[in-house]
């Protein structure tokens, strides 16, 4: 029961709260600009206001383009339910795994570059050929980085080792950890589209990634977009936090005491870690696309070396 | 990067306190906007006058962003177009097809004097006409270039903030 009670705060706490973040990101960034910025709750007036506006099938867009917001959002939304953010004990478990969470982000990322090569728009094929190809470089490391701690687990269930990492806090702090926080924080920032990888603010549409696949999307459907996207970011922000900070998240034989401090846990954590990609964003320039490639490899090698460890230092 | 960080806590805030809006009047469709409004500007054939001001509108100083206004990329993600100088036989197509890619509720904003009557253009043997023989126009913003304190005047007027 209070694996329930937990799986559902969980999406409801991601669902609510993304927005927020988005919203608390923009800020930082503002108030480091010297800006006042438009306030916390902007991207939920954003999403309110999109909502209302007339949806637009441009021209020759099939299904395709209709369905990509669609997927997008409901992987996000079944992922928020199995990742271990709030509590371990989802009851839907058995889809907690590795290779399962990777292949639903991944399935979102791929519908929504096919929607933008739907609209048969130069740009939309641009930046779904784009998003591919980041897509390509970042999936392996995230698989090899958190391989790379299932291995003293000896399970791929992402619930398996976030409980070992609670009952043995020390484990957290080894080299093997440290070198799949660095890859993982990376793709990461790749996978969310925030510099510097690709700038979510851009009007350069030759530099965009995310930004050129949905230049064609309005409305309502914009606005679930938006919302996975933001989405997408909290609960891989969520992610890192339960792999390398696993404290306070409820485990078995946990009350409902427990679920609640998992919310206040997991609800700082991630503005923690919201905070410090924002003011780092503030520090940073964009990178060239063609350096990006050795940016992933880099983060990649540092995966395959925190494999390597895991084995070695067993 | 400490150097950066040293001029960030030195400069602090640049952006100047919201002055109180003149007329609290909000145009009346954009009210159901909500206090978000994306804007895509479009240049019909502008000087660049009135683009440097918009620069400095969204810049720090007098940050039109914090009112709910934001400059987007794409028609289809946008509530207003903002659009500046008189409009050229080139860009008369460009500026209804842009018009038509904005979906309902949409609004637009002509941003000064060219935009209003051709200005300086009026007669001009590449100019088409004012930005309201083209599209419907809800906005009118004076002034050659218009300053960036009545930009952000005519923001607010459709944020409703």
């Amino acid at each position: 029961m209070t694996g329930l009670i937990g799986a559902v705060s969980q999406v409801v706490l991601v669902a609510v709260g993304s927005p927020l973040l988005a919203g608390l990101m923009r800020q930082v960034r503002a108030r480091l600009e010297g800006r006042a910025g438009a306030g916390v709750a902007q991207p939920w007036r954003d999403l309110r206001k999109l909502a209302r506006k007339e949806p637009i099938t441009p021209h020759g867009t099939g299904w395709v383009f209709r369905l990509a917001p669609l997927v997008l959002a409901g992987t996000v939304l079944v992922v928020a339910a199995v990742v271990p953010l709030v509590t371990t004990l989802s009851p839907m478990d058995g889809v907690a795994d590795l290779f399962a969470v990777t292949a639903l982000l991944a399935l979102g990322s791929v519908a929504l570059a096919l929607g933008g090569l739907d609209t048969g728009t130069a740009f939309g094929g641009m930046g779904a050929s784009r998003e591919v190809t980041v897509m390509a470089l970042v999936e392996p490391t995230i698989l090899l980085s958190v391989f790379a701690l299932s291995v003293r687990v000896g399970s791929t269930n992402l619930g398996a080792i976030v409980t070992s990492a609670v009952h043995d806090p020390l484990e957290v702090i080894s080299p093997v950890s440290l070198l799949a926080a660095v890859a993982l924080a990376v793709v990461t920032i790749a996978e969310t589209g925030r510099i510097p990888v690709d700038n979510p603010s851009t009007h350069l549409e030759l530099t965009m990634i995310h930004e050129a696949m949905i230049l064609e999307y309005s409305g309502p459907d914009l606005a679930l977009i938006e919302w996975a996207s933001a989405m997408r970011l909290s609960v891989l922000l969520g992610l890192l936090a339960s792999l390398f900070a696993p404290w306070g998240i409820a485990t078995a034989g946990a009350g409902l005491a427990a679920v609640v401090l998992g919310m206040a846990a997991l609800v700082i954590k991630v503005a923690a870690l919201g905070v410090l990609l924002a003011a780092g964003e503030v520090f940073m320039a964009k990178l060239r696309l063609f350096r990006i490639p050795e940016l992933l490899a880099g983060s990649f090698m540092l995966a395959l070396l925190a494999v390597a460890a895991s084995f070695f230092l067993a | 990067m400490i150097g950066l960080w040293r001029k960030i806590r030195k400069t602090g805030r640049v952006a100047e306190p919201a002055p109180e809006r003149a007329d609290g009047e909000v145009v009346p469709r954009a009210a159901e906007l909500g206090g978000s409004v994306q804007i895509r500007h479009v240049d019909a054939g502008s000087c660049n006058g009135c683009e440097v001001e918009i620069a400095s509108a969204f810049g720090p100083v007098y940050d039109a962003e914090r009112y709910g206004a934001r400059l987007v990329a794409s028609p289809r993600h946008a509530d207003a177009l903002l659009v500046t100088g008189p409009v050229t036989r080139n860009m008369e197509v460009a500026l209804r097809r842009s018009h038509e890619a904005v979906p309902e509720p949409r609004l637009v904003v002509a941003l000064g004097d060219c935009a209003r009557d051709c200005g300086a253009f009026a007669g001009a043997y590449g100019v088409v006409g004012a930005v309201k023989d083209v599209v419907p126009v809800d906005v009118e913003v004076p002034g050659c270039p218009p300053p960036p304190e009545a930009i952000v005047e005519a923001l607010r007027g459709l944020t409703g903030r």
